[in-house]
């Protein structure tokens, strides 16, 4: 318990933590001090001025070393000369703030006044207009009019591109350095600068593509000026004219909270769509940060291209019907097929909608099967992260495992954290094939060759690093599945769940393991029952009828596109007409997450409440619902109402037990404190109002167990080791219609090479070949990494190759 | 029979007098110089749009009667001065109450209050005027939006203003 100090702001008295800076007592205190440099999630540096107040300390006698009283009693006080920054003066004992006095309030006007000397006013045209930290203090605390020409101001040409997805304005900076400081100590990408002295200071990127970074979205959030804003949303919308709806983030299963924040659009004919995503206040999952895929990777939800009506197939054509028939039709199959009905479900679906359609297919005799590339998350359920877990209260003494995942693509925001750990003194080890992002900071960083992990593991949890993980106060351990499939991510995560379980990191808060999933509800899955087939072609040419929900198994692999040809009954539910539902026999239009409620459970076992931020679509229907409607037709009892349902589903799975919509609808406060009303102290992200999520309890007796390690691909000569990754921009079913802001960015048909590898075969980088892999052959581009293995040619997931675990690959 | 005399002698006076309607609509009378009739929405002598698409107007509209979308402006393609044009400017005259707070909050003068008075619809949705039905003509010596302009020319979007005089 750190010291508390007692002082007094302007007549309030306040006693904080020793080391709290005023500006962050006076918060506390109720009182808002001016700022625009300072932000609580960075260090402080004083360089705006805007947070000038006036300190008096207790004047000590030197020689007896007390406080010096005055007649009556009190401690004598001294002013010191001038005025100080509150956002670096750290508070002391018996100290005197006072933020409301003339001189102080003289400071404001006349800082306020040299800002707006090259400020160029153009509010109303600004996209900050209206959210704007300059506009609010300058109405608050600033001269009314300037005694300044508007010709003798800076000028610059107006916007300058940093990159394709933030525009720069010179005029507007303020040089509070906020962006540069973001982008070097948080984000870990110093890819912006100040370059130039004085008034002439501007912003420059310092990378080709210019501000390469995967968290620049956040600077335009955080930018207290109209200086950075976002290339999508370019004149928008004016800020008060958007409503806020609270959701999650579904790019990954690190389950940012976000905001959607939407407007009546004229494209729309006047309905409502999403103009932007914003973060929304969790220091427990996100803190108050984006990475760019999450903030611009929405536009799919309100694609044009997405299914609208039911269809079945009639003909061998598909074609429109109402829903009574589409749902009569999947009846009279489950009627009078020879009972069965098997579920392939993938990640994307809310909880609700993977527990009704279990219940309906365990009334049908059926099976649920989990469509993924992963394995391990039946362990993550009863070794995983307990709840109280937060990520930010990793530190000294405590220890952090990395296992074949690269977190900066696959998990950017977990990347960010433990990063942050690592700086308050965890210990980092990363165990990986090739150099990722996360050995800046890891304390052991050891590589493997692909294929080899579980040897890599063993060794390493022998030595040193094994001595670091199981004397940490607190491990969590993170396994991702960097060329692996689902059998060998699954004894990774066995082989982690036995050290956790032998060195007794189990069943306590900020200990456990977690999964890197691609989706951002694939432990809910797991939760709930759903497994990955064994064998995945065995068990759908054997369904009778098979229901694929959020998944797209005949667009990744082609023997599976096989198989669900010659299926007997397919059904499809999914936003897009996918390779699957092209061959379904009845496709069924979904709804995206953004046009309903409902819950997603994070890859830290937090379960999360989202919201409807646009009216449904016409004829578009949740996967809970169309098993709801499917089972009334039987003759069973489903909830449709989401909320019912999730009360049933809490009832009846027992990490889940005593959950509700209400419970994941709490909040409470949260440090730094950060609120609509003064949004210059943090910039712009909302206030989380709507819910922090519940972390699930652990379930099961968790018991160690001998990892089955799967074969190796047999060597053939002169081939290549195709390794399976996971990319960020990605085209995984979510990006698939993706916006044209990360068209840039996305990845399509690639192959990895490491340049001896890459010279031995004559081929240089951005050559176009054809790779045989499984028989068959597949155009793709060569791009070369010193960072990959020699003899590794990685693939990444999701362009439609089916790389799914090791295998031989000839070019 | 005193006040029967009485009466007809006002209505003889008063078929002698001027009549004081006018036959609408052959003849109109003149509004009064601050008279808040239909909006227009004006141009620069250049045939330049002054509405920049703040969405100010639509911000102060007690009746939310005003819906604006903005674009960006280029020099090949410029509606505007400045970055920033109303790619969509609607008012809704079944909702305006003509209270003239959209001319107030406009940073450009561009949204006005003019003299047309003469509003009837047979449907809501006539009631709905855009953006081409609110522009006034293109002066005589301008040019039609969109204009191809000189880069660099039009760059700053809100003009100096003067003190409104009426």
């Amino acid at each position: 318990m750190p010291k508390l100090v007692n002082l007094t702001i302007n007549h309030t008295r306040v006693t904080v933590p020793e080391g709290t800076l005023i500006v962050d007592a006076a918060k506390e205190a109720g009182i808002n001090i001016p700022v625009f440099c300072y932000h609580p999630k960075m260090e402080p540096v004083g360089m705006c001025r805007m947070c000038l107040v006036d300190v008096a300390r207790p004047v000590i006698d030197r020689a007896t070393g007390q406080p010096v009283l005055e007649a009556d009693g009190a401690p004598k006080l001294s002013f010191g000369p001038k005025l100080e920054t509150a956002c670096t003066t750290p508070v002391s004992e018996g100290m005197l703030v006072v933020e409301d006095s003339p001189k102080v309030t003289a400071a404001r006007k006349d800082i306020l006044e040299f800002l707006l000397t090259s400020h160029p006013l153009d509010c109303p045209i600004c996209d900050k207009g209206g959210e704007c930290p300059l506009q609010n203090l300058t109405l608050g605390y600033g001269p009314t009019e300037s005694r300044f020409d508007f010709a003798d101001k800076l000028h610059h040409a107006k916007r300058v591109p940093l990159g394709e997805l933030i525009f720069l304005d010179r005029e507007r900076c303020i040089q509070c350095g906020r962006c540069v400081r973001f982008q070097e100590k948080i984000a870990g990408d110093p890819v912006i600068g100040f370059y130039q002295r004085g008034r002439k200071l501007e912003i420059q990127t310092q990378t080709q593509p210019g501000f390469d970074s995967i968290f620049s979205g956040n600077t335009s959030d955080i930018c207290p000026v109209g200086a950075l804003t976002t290339a999508d949303f370019r004149f928008g919308a004016r800020p008060w004219e958007m409503e806020a709806h609270p959701s999650i983030c579904a790019q990954c299963a690190v389950g940012c909270n976000i905001v959607f924040n939407t407007k009546r659009e004229a494209r729309s004919e006047g309905g409502m769509a999403i103009k932007r995503v914003m973060p929304r206040q969790n220091e427990a999952v996100n803190e108050i940060w984006l990475c760019d895929k999450g903030r611009f990777g929405y536009h799919y939800l309100q694609s044009g291209e997405r299914l609208t009506r039911p269809m079945i197939r009639q003909n061998g054509e598909l074609v429109p019907v109402s829903w009574e028939t589409a749902t009569d039709t999947i009846v009279e199959r489950l009627k009078t097929g020879r009972s069965g009905l098997t579920v392939l479900a993938g990640g994307r679906l809310a909880n609700e909608d993977l527990f009704n359609l279990k219940r309906l297919a365990d009334a049908e005799h059926g099976k649920t099967l989990f469509y993924t590339h992963m394995g391990g998350g039946d362990l993550t359920g009863q070794v995983g992260l307990a709840p109280g877990s937060n990520l930010a209260t990793l530190g000294k003494g405590d220890a952090v495992l990395v296992v074949a995942s690269d977190l900066h693509e696959e998990a950017p925001i977990w990347w960010l954290r433990l990063k942050q750990a690592a700086a308050r003194g965890a210990s980092l080890v990363v165990l990986n094939p090739r150099a990722t992002r996360l050995d800046d900071f890891a304390a052991i960083s050891q590589r493997y060759h692909y294929g080899r992990v579980m040897d890599a593991l063993a060794a390493l949890f022998a030595g040193e690093a094994g001595q670091v993980l199981s004397q940490a106060a607190n491990l969590v351990i993170f396994f991702g599945s960097e060329g692996l499939g689902v059998d060998g991510s699954q004894a990774v995560a066995q082989a982690c769940a036995n050290l956790l379980i032998r060195t007794g990191h189990t069943g306590r808060p900020n200990n456990g393991l977690v999964g890197v999933w691609s989706e951002p509800n694939a432990q809910g899955a797991w939760e709930l029952g759903y497994r990955p087939a064994k064998n995945l072609t065995a068990e759908l040419a054997e369904a009778h009828v098979t229901l694929v929900a959020g998944a797209d198994p005949a667009g990744d692999d082609p023997a599976l596109a096989e198989t669900l040809q010659q299926s007997e009954f397919l059904v499809v539910a999914d936003l897009f007409m996918t390779e699957t539902a092209k061959r379904a026999n009845v496709v069924l239009p979904a709804l995206p997450y953004s046009e309903r409620e409902g819950s997603f459970t994070s890859g830290e076992r937090r379960v999360q409440r989202f919201t409807a931020a646009l009216p449904p679509r016409e004829k578009a229907h949740t996967e809970a619902m169309i098993a709801a409607r499917v089972a009334a037709r039987l003759g069973l009892k489903i909830e449709e109402s989401l909320p019912v349902v999730f009360e049933k589903l809490a009832a009846e799975t027992p990490a889940f037990t005593g959950l509700s919509f209400d419970r994941l609808a709490e909040t409470h406060p949260q440090k730094p404190l950060l609120s609509r009303e003064d949004l210059y102290y943090s910039g712009t992200a909302y206030e989380n109002t709507a819910g922090l999520g519940c972390t699930l309890a652990l379930t099961g007796s968790p018991a160690e167990a001998e990892p089955v390690t799967p074969e190796l691909p047999a060597p053939v000569e002169n081939a290549l080791l195709a390794v399976p990754i996971t990319r960020l921009y990605d085209r995984s079913s979510t990006l698939v219609h993706s916006s044209s802001i990360l068209g840039q960015r996305m990845i399509g048909a690639e192959v990895w090479l490491n340049p001896q590898d890459a010279a031995e075969r004559g081929l240089s980088a951005g050559a176009e070949i054809e790779i045989h892999l499984k028989s068959a052959n597949w155009p793709v581009k060569v791009v070369i990494n010193a960072d990959v293995p020699a003899g590794a040619a990685l693939l990444p997931r999701s362009v439609g190759i089916p790389a799914f675990e090791l295998a031989a690959l000839e070019i | 029979m005193l006040p029967l005399l009485r009466g007809l002698l006002t209505t003889l006076k008063s078929m002698a007098e001027k009549p004081t309607t006018v036959s609408y609509p052959e003849q109109k009378r003149p509004v009064s110089a601050r008279f808040r009739g239909r909006h227009v929405l004006n141009r620069y002598e250049n045939g330049l749009e002054k509405c920049i698409g703040c969405a100010l107007c639509a911000a102060a509209c007690p009746a939310d009667a005003i819906f604006v979308e903005a674009a960006e402006n280029t020099d090949e393609k410029r509606f505007s001065p400045g970055e920033r044009y109303a790619s969509t400017y609607e008012i809704n005259m079944l909702r305006c109450i003509f209270c003239g707070f959209c001319e107030d909050a406009c940073p450009t003068e561009a949204i006005v209050l003019e003299d047309n008075y003469e509003l009837s619809f047979t449907d809501r949705k006539q009631a709905i005027y855009t953006k081409e039905m609110l522009l006034n003509p293109v002066p005589a010596q301008g040019k039609p939006t969109p204009q191809q302009v000189e880069p660099g020319v039009f760059t700053r979007s809100v003009p100096e203003m003067k003190d409104p005089t009426d």
